[in-house]
């Protein structure tokens, strides 16, 4: 589409608007400024710690725009967008000046212009013109694609011309922006980012997305045979290993160890080793001294299911486990966070460190309640993924980096040697002239003419 | 001798080298330009024999790996970068005036890394930075620092000639003329801005490795993309809006701010980059 074959006012404002390198400039800059906020404010946080942090008129405004997800936001996305439709209005407007530029009907050079390029060398020649101008032909048809030689007013003058296609890398760079937006749309559509925490032994067919905490079935079962890390001598992590299986139709089909920086890949679907923990069993025995008796009562208990408490007292829950907890700045370790519903009165939280069976006296409650043979086991967290843009996005790095390449390191380059005699001397002189790259072509000119001097 | 030891003889050397360099420009001598040039290739040389060394030395110690693990061992691969960088532009378009502004900048950035408060240690790598990605990725990122850092450089001088200009200062007409600073500022961000790409992406498929995602929006990659999408700017306002000297001279001083905040600000922010 050119701007004479769309003689609608509206779309042809549309176009232009969008056919704008000045837009490109300025949504360049605002994606640059706007993508600061995010990294100062950190993301994807609980609302009410953003509350907490930022006050109550400040916390509506930044909810109101979405700064708390702000990638994922309504305006950052449009941003993208526009900067999607800009590369392709711009590059279709551009396409066809410059696919006249690569594929001309004939060569087409001036001699007026090489004449005015600043990069023009002269040196004095000893031997004839027509025997200059064999030697060179030779040589530099060699060298350039397009050759012509022509006779000028007083000798010759040799145009050679190569890198046309150069001129290419650019629209390459740009596709490769399109490819990459398309290939994380594709990723958001189709594909999910999901997590799950195995313990030692058990195994699992659904995992949580981390976008909306719901669950999502696999077609298959992964289980964890075995997690084990070790450490270097100084302490610091030196290696997180889970043996997976993966379980279909109550078959083990692949079994793979796994590690950071190694995944298992299957069906589409990728699993990371993301962290490990420490979790109790899911049965628990829960014990309850009454404080004036001293007896004892021993329970049964599961997590998240309430249990009686003695004497028709009330209910009992063990609800959430922690590995590490901070109580009074004091690092409890394998701490049970527990509810307590008693006949009458408020429902309380308490904390029951399975370690410190004695902990809960500090409470002053009718009974000291404690934990234990909680079978502490390991499990293996895993990020469970699956991406169909990847393939797209790849295509989009590699064709980026060939075009950057392409780009700036090689160019469109037009050179001019012209043999010229007057008044008996023989003179010659290189010019050259390319789309973009003075330097470049400065320092082409410069070995082109030396290799010319070496020639007679 | 230990790669530290090398690592504090280089850092004199190209102490030397820069002096060499600013004396020979200041009086216009060409004898201590070519010693200059001279140290800076030992200095280079001697950089890259230290880092070979680190290299084995960790293999001694049993936990064998590239020496590009943490902010100690990238700092002494940016000086080299730079130097090497230097006396290739400075070799190609035979302008000895790069040497002037960039070989203090290997030498600032060896002494800063021999500060005590950048631990100088070889240790072990934790799993994350278990792979040969680690490898491609920081490399790229830095030589595409370093060429911005020359950009930097030569975008102050240009700078400083515009200002003081008026005045006539004869220190300041001995900078090169503006075009020269001009096209010198835009190869090296050209330069850059291919291995900045190179060193995102190499960062992206590395991420897409280890974690499962090729991008995550945490700050260290936030801001990586930040600088690139300046210097990717001021390519577009240079080519296509005509913007020259004095506004590419301030882009590409912003773009080198990025790449500071990038490298060392980011660890002032929230976030995940476990890195160093
Ligand atoms: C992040 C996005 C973008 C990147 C990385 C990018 C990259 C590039 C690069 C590397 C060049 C070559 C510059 C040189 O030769 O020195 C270029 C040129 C150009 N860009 Fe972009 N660009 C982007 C977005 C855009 C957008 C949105 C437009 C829309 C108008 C655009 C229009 C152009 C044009 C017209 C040229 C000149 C092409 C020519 O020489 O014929 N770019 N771009």
């Amino acid at each position: 589409m050119t701007k004479s074959s769309n003689p609608d006012g509206f779309t042809q404002k549309v176009w232009s608007f969008f056919a704008s390198v000045k837009l490109s400039v300025v949504i360049l800059l605002s994606l640059a400024m706007t993508s600061v906020i995010g990294t100062i404010i950190p993301q994807n946080e609980s609302l009410m710690l953003y509350h907490q942090k930022f006050g109550d008129t400040w916390f509506r405004i930044f909810n109101m725009l979405d700064i708390f997800d702000m990638y994922h936001s309504w305006w950052f996305r449009s941003l993208l967008c526009m900067l999607t439709i800009n590369i392709i209005v711009c590059s279709i407007n551009r396409l066809s000046s410059t696919w006249k530029i690569i594929f001309p009907k004939k060569p087409n050079f001036k001699i007026n212009q090489f004449r005015k390029a600043k990069n023009r060398l002269e040196w004095p020649a000893t031997v004839s013109p027509e025997e200059l101008k064999n030697t060179y032909v030779s040589w530099l048809s060699k060298r350039f694609g397009k050759f012509t030689v022509e006779s000028s007013e007083n000798g010759y003058c040799l145009f050679g011309e190569k890198g046309r296609w150069t001129r290419l890398g650019v629209y390459g760079v740009h596709l490769s922006i399109i490819l990459l937006v398309a290939g994380s749309l594709v990723g958001s559509i189709f594909g999910f980012d999901g997590y799950v925490n195995i313990p030692e032994g058990e195994s699992t067919d659904s995992v949580f997305l981390r976008d909306n905490e719901s669950q999502k079935k696999l077609d298959f079962a992964i289980k964890c045979d075995d997690f084990n890390f070790t450490l270097y001598e100084s302490g610091m992590p030196k290696e997180y290993r889970s043996s997976l299986s993966i379980i279909k139709d109550n078959q083990p089909i692949v079994k793979k160890d796994i590690l950071v920086n190694h995944p298992l890949r299957f069906e589409g679907i990728n699993i990371f080793q993301s962290s490990y923990g420490k979790m109790p069993a899911t049965k628990l025995t829960v014990t309850f001294t009454e404080k004036d008796s001293g007896l004892v009562y021993k329970k049964e208990a599961t997590m998240n299911s309430p249990i009686e408490m003695p004497g028709n007292s009330g209910t009992f829950t063990v609800e959430d486990f922690r590995a590490n907890f901070s109580f009074r700045g004091v690092n409890l370790s394998n701490t049970f966070l527990c509810s307590m519903i008693p006949k009458e009165g408020e429902p309380k939280h308490i904390i029951i460190p399975a370690d410190f069976p004695r902990f809960d006296m500090m409470r002053q409650g009718d009974f000291i309640i404690s934990i234990s043979d909680a079978n502490f086991k390991y499990y293996t967290g895993l990020q469970v993924t699956k991406d169909p843009g990847v393939p797209l996005v790849y295509a989009g790095f590699l064709i980026m980096i060939i075009g950057c390449y392409v780009t700036f390191f090689m160019f469109h380059q037009k050179i001019c040697v012209e043999i010229s005699t007057a008044g008996g001397k023989t003179t010659v002189t290189a010019a050259g002239i390319s789309g973009k790259n003075r330097p470049g072509m400065n320092a082409a000119i410069r070995r082109l003419s030396n290799h010319l001097k070496r020639l007679t | 001798m230990s790669s530290s030891e090398i690592f504090s003889i280089i850092t004199f050397v190209y102490g030397f080298a820069a002096i060499l360099y600013v004396f020979s420009w200041i009086f216009k001598k060409t004898l201590p330009g070519k010693l200059a040039t001279a140290a800076t290739i030992v200095g280079a040389l001697g950089n890259l024999a230290g880092i070979i060394l680190r290299w084995v030395e960790s293999y001694q110690m049993g936990i064998g790996h590239a020496p590009l693990s943490n902010l100690y061992e990238s700092l002494i691969f940016f000086a080299m970068a730079i130097a090497l960088i230097h006396l290739f532009i400075g070799y190609r378009y035979k302008i000895q005036f790069i040497g002037v502004v960039a070989s203090p900048i290997p030498f600032l950035v060896m002494a800063y890394a021999s500060l005590p408060k950048i631990d100088n240690a070889i240790q072990p790598l934790i799993p994350a930075l278990q792979s040969n990605w680690l490898i491609a990725h920081v490399m790229t990122c830095f030589i595409g620092y370093s060429a911005f850092a020359i950009a930097f450089g030569v975008s102050v001088m240009f700078l400083l000639k515009s200002s003081g200009n008026r005045q006539g200062s004869d220190i300041l007409s001995r900078i090169p003329d503006f075009d020269t600073l001009d096209d010198l500022t835009h190869q090296m961000v050209m330069f850059g801005f291919l291995f900045l790409t190179v060193g995102i992406i190499t960062g992206a498929v590395w991420a897409n490795q280890a974690w499962g995602r090729y991008w995550g929006w945490d700050p260290k990659e936030t801001w990586s993309l930040i600088t690139w999408l300046i210097y990717a700017t001021l390519l577009h306002a240079r080519l296509m809006r005509g913007w020259q000297g004095k506004k590419i001279a301030i882009l590409s001083c912003l773009g080198f701010f990025a790449v500071i905040f990038t490298y060392f600000g980011v660890n002032l922010l929230p976030g995940l980059h476990s890195y160093q």
